[in-house]
C-alpha cells in the first residue's frame, strides 16, 4: 500500500477524472490558477511547458511569485539560454532574493540540453526556466526523467506550435493576451483532464505601479497605431 | 623512500594492511616497487634495493659501493651483507675507508642516522608518455587520470587543495594547454578528472599527443570534510558550486553569472552581471515599472507603430561619464497585445524592454 502510495505522489500514473493526486507543488500565488493545478501550484519533478505566441504578455510575471517565494526561502534557480536580458531592477522590484538567481549561456541546442540536465541532476536547483528553440520528443523525455528525481520546478518556454507535437511535459499550458490581462488555457495536466475554459489570471500590471487605467494616453495619433511592430515571438 | 611507520602501524591497522594499501596506490599510479621493512632506515633501503631478502643475504651489488671498493670485496670473495658483518672491524677501516664502516653500523642500527624529514613542495608538475599517441580526448583522459592520482596525493599529504590546474597536450608540433578552474578547492582524482572531461569534450585535437603534462600550483588548505553538522543547506552549496564548475567547463568561465542591481538610474546600468550569490538587496532603490526582459541593444522603431499607455518617465543622467542619456520613457502597447518599455531621445523612438 505504501508502495502503491508512493507512486502515486510521484505522479507518474496518470489518474482520471477530476481527483487531483497530491503531486509536489509549489503555489503560483494565483488562487484561480492553483485551483486548477494538481497539486495546487506549479508542479515539482516534472515538466512544466509554457506554449506562447508573444514574448511581453505576462509570461515571466505569470511565475514571479512562485520565483519569488522560493528565492526568498533560500533556494536555487536558473534560467538557461533565455531570449532577452533577465532585468535585474524589476526582478528585484517583484521579490526576488538576485542572491539565488543564476543566469546560464548556453548557445546551441545540444548544450543548453545537457545544461539543464547537468542543473537538475546536480540537486541544489529547485527551479528551472528554460528557452529551447527547438527540441525533439526523446531530447524532452530525457529530461523530464532528470525531472522526476529532482524537486525542481522546470518551466520549458516553448513555441506555440510545440502544442502540435506530444509532449512527456506534466503540465502544459498556452497564453494568450487578454484585454489587459492573460489567458491561459491548460492543454494537459497529470492527475486531471484538461480544463475546458481559459483562465484569467490577474497579474501584476506595470500600469498599476502607476495608478493609471490601461486605457490609452489621450494626446496620441491613435489612427496609426496599431500597426504590428514584428516583436520576435518565441523563437 | 623511506616511511617511518611504527608510529602509524595502529592506525593502518598493522603492517599487513599497511602493505596492502602501499601496494594499491602505487599500483593506481602504476608504478612498480620493492617493499621492505627493517628496524632502522639503512637496513630497510638495503633491503628494499636487495629485493627484499634479509639484510645479511643482501648482495653488495645493492649497496652502490664506489667500484674500488666493491671490487676489493668481490676479489676476497665478498658477495653479500653478511660477509661484510663478519669482517674484523679495524681491517675493514683500513681497507675500505672509515664510510663503509659508518654505514653498515647505520644498517645495525648500532649507530643512530638522523635524517631530513620530506615536506612534499608546493606545487605538482609530472609528464606522462603515452604508449601510443592518442588523438582522441576519452584516450587522454585516462592517461590524465593516472597523474591527477599523483596529484591527489600530493594533496592529502599536504592537507591542501587546487583551485586550478592546467594539461599541456604535446603534440609532434605544437602543444596545446587545456586550463580547467573549479569553483572551490578540491583534491579528489574523480571530482578533477570530471571537470577535466567536460574541457577536454570541446577541444578538438589537429594532431595527435604524444605526452601530457600536468600542473598545479597556489594550493590552498583543505580539510577533511566532517559531514552533518550544517546538515543540507551546506550539501547543496557545495553541489551548486560543483554545478557552476561542471557547466563552466564546457561551456566557458562567462557562461554562469548572477544578478545584481546596480544604483544608475540609466536602464542599461542598472544592473550587473556578477558571481552568483553577489548581490546585496540593501543597495536595491525601487524604480518606476521595470520590464522582466530588457533588450540587448535598444531597437529603433517608428512613432506611428506606438499605443503609448503610461509616461513620460524622464532619465536624464550620466553627463559625467560622456555616455549620457536624456530620455522619455513610456509603457507601450503593441498591436500583438504585448506590453513594450520605449523611449524617446533627440526625436528618435527605441524598443528597450518587455513586460513579460
Amino acid at each position: 500500500m505504501a508502495a502503491l502510495e508512493d507512486i502515486l505522489q510521484r505522479h507518474r500514473v496518470w489518474r482520471g477524472g477530476a481527483s487531483f493526486s497530491r503531486a509536489a507543488a509549489v503555489p503560483s500565488g494565483f488562487a484561480v490558477l492553483d485551483g486548477e493545478l494538481p497539486g495546487g501550484g506549479w508542479p515539482t519533478g516534472g515538466l512544466t511547458e509554457i506554449l506562447g505566441l508573444q514574448q511581453g504578455i505576462g509570461e515571466l510575471r505569470l511565475l514571479l511569485p512562485a520565483l519569488a517565494a522560493l528565492t526568498t526561502a533560500g533556494r536555487r534557480v536558473v534560467w538557461l539560454a533565455p531570449p532577452h536580458l533577465p532585468y535585474a531592477p524589476a526582478l528585484a522590484a517583484g521579490g526576488v532574493d538576485l542572491a539565488r538567481l543564476a543566469v546560464v549561456r548556453a548557445p546551441g541546442r545540444r548544450d543548453s540540453l545537457w545544461a539543464a540536465e547537468q542543473a537538475l541532476r546536480s540537486g541544489a536547483c529547485h527551479a528551472l526556466l528554460a528557452w529551447f528553440r527547438n527540441a525533439r520528443y526523446a531530447e524532452l523525455r530525457r529530461l523530464a526523467l532528470a525531472a522526476e528525481g529532482s524537486c525542481a520546478l522546470v518551466a520549458l518556454f516553448r513555441p506555440r506550435e510545440a502544442a502540435r507535437e506530444s509532449s512527456p511535459a506534466c503540465l502544459r499550458i498556452a497564453l494568450e493576451p487578454a484585454q489587459g490581462e492573460l489567458a491561459l488555457r491548460i492543454l494537459k495536466r497529470r492527475g486531471a483532464s484538461p480544463a475546458a475554459a481559459a483562465l484569467r489570471v490577474p497579474l501584476k500590471n506595470p500600469l498599476h505601479a502607476l495608478g493609471r487605467s490601461a486605457s490609452p494616453l489621450p494626446a496620441l495619433r491613435d489612427a496609426r497605431a496599431r500597426r504590428s511592430l514584428g516583436l520576435p515571438v518565441h523563437a | 623512500m623511506l616511511l617511518e611507520v611504527e608510529g602509524s602501524l595502529r592506525l593502518f591497522g598493522g603492517l599487513e594492511r599497511l602493505f596492502e594499501r602501499l601496494r594499491e596506490g602505487l599500483g593506481a599510479m602504476e608504478l612498480t616497487a620493492q617493499l621492505a621493512v627493517a628496524p632502522v632506515a639503512r637496513a630497510a633501503l638495503w633491503r628494499a634495493r636487495g629485493h627484499g631478502a634479509r639484510l645479511e643475504e643482501v648482495p653488495l651489488a645493492a649497496l652502490s659501493l664506489e667500484p674500488e671498493v666493491f671490487e676489493f670485496l668481490k676479489s676476497i670473495g665478498l658477495s653479500k651483507v653478511g660477509g661484510l658483518i663478519a669482517l674484523p672491524r679495524d681491517g675493514l677501516a683500513r681497507r675500505c675507508g672509515q664510510a663503509l664502516l659508518d654505514d653498515l653500523d647505520r644498517a645495525l642500527g648500532t649507530v643512530p642516522e638522523a635524517r631530513e624529514y620530506f615536506t612534499p613542495p608546493p606545487r605538482f608538475a609530472a609528464k606522462l608518455e603515452l604508449p601510443a599517441e592518442v588523438s582522441r580526448a576519452e584516450g587522454l583522459l585516462f592517461a590524465a587520470r593516472r597523474l591527477l592520482v599523483q596529484l591527489e596525493g600530493l594533496l592529502a599529504a599536504r592537507h591542501a587543495g587546487v583551485r586550478a590546474f592546467t594539461l599541456t597536450l604535446l603534440q609532434s608540433k605544437a602543444s596545446t594547454v587545456v586550463e580547467v578552474r573549479l569553483a572551490s578547492p578540491a583534491r579528489e582524482a574523480q571530482r578533477l578528472g570530471q571537470l577535466l572531461r567536460e574541457k577536454l569534450a570541446t577541444l578538438s585535437l589537429s594532431c595527435p599527443v604524444e605526452a601530457i603534462r600536468l600542473e598545479a600550483g597556489d594550493f590552498s588548505p583543505l580539510h577533511a570534510r566532517t559531514a552533518g553538522m550544517f546538515g543540507d543547506a551546506l550539501a547543496e552549496d557545495e553541489s551548486w558550486g560543483r554545478l557552476a564548475e561542471r557547466l563552466q567547463a564546457r561551456l566557458g568561465p562567462d557562461a554562469v553569472y548572477g544578478l545584481a542591481t546596480h544604483p544608475d538610474h540609466r536602464p542599461e546600468y542598472s544592473w550587473r552581471r556578477v558571481e552568483p550569490g553577489e548581490w546585496d538587496p540593501r543597495e536595491f532603490r525601487h524604480p518606476g515599472p521595470r520590464p522582466l526582459w530588457l533588450l540587448q541593444a535598444p531597437r529603433p522603431m517608428r512613432e506611428d507603430d506606438l499605443q503609448l499607455l503610461a509616461g513620460p518617465e524622464r532619465i536624464e543622467c550620466g553627463w559625467w561619464d560622456g555616455d549620457e542619456a536624456r530620455r522619455d520613457y513610456f509603457i507601450v502597447r503593441f498591436a500583438d497585445s504585448s506590453l513594450g518599455w520605449v523611449y524617446r531621445e533627440a526625436g528618435a523612438w527605441f524598443l528597450h524592454g518587455l513586460f513579460a
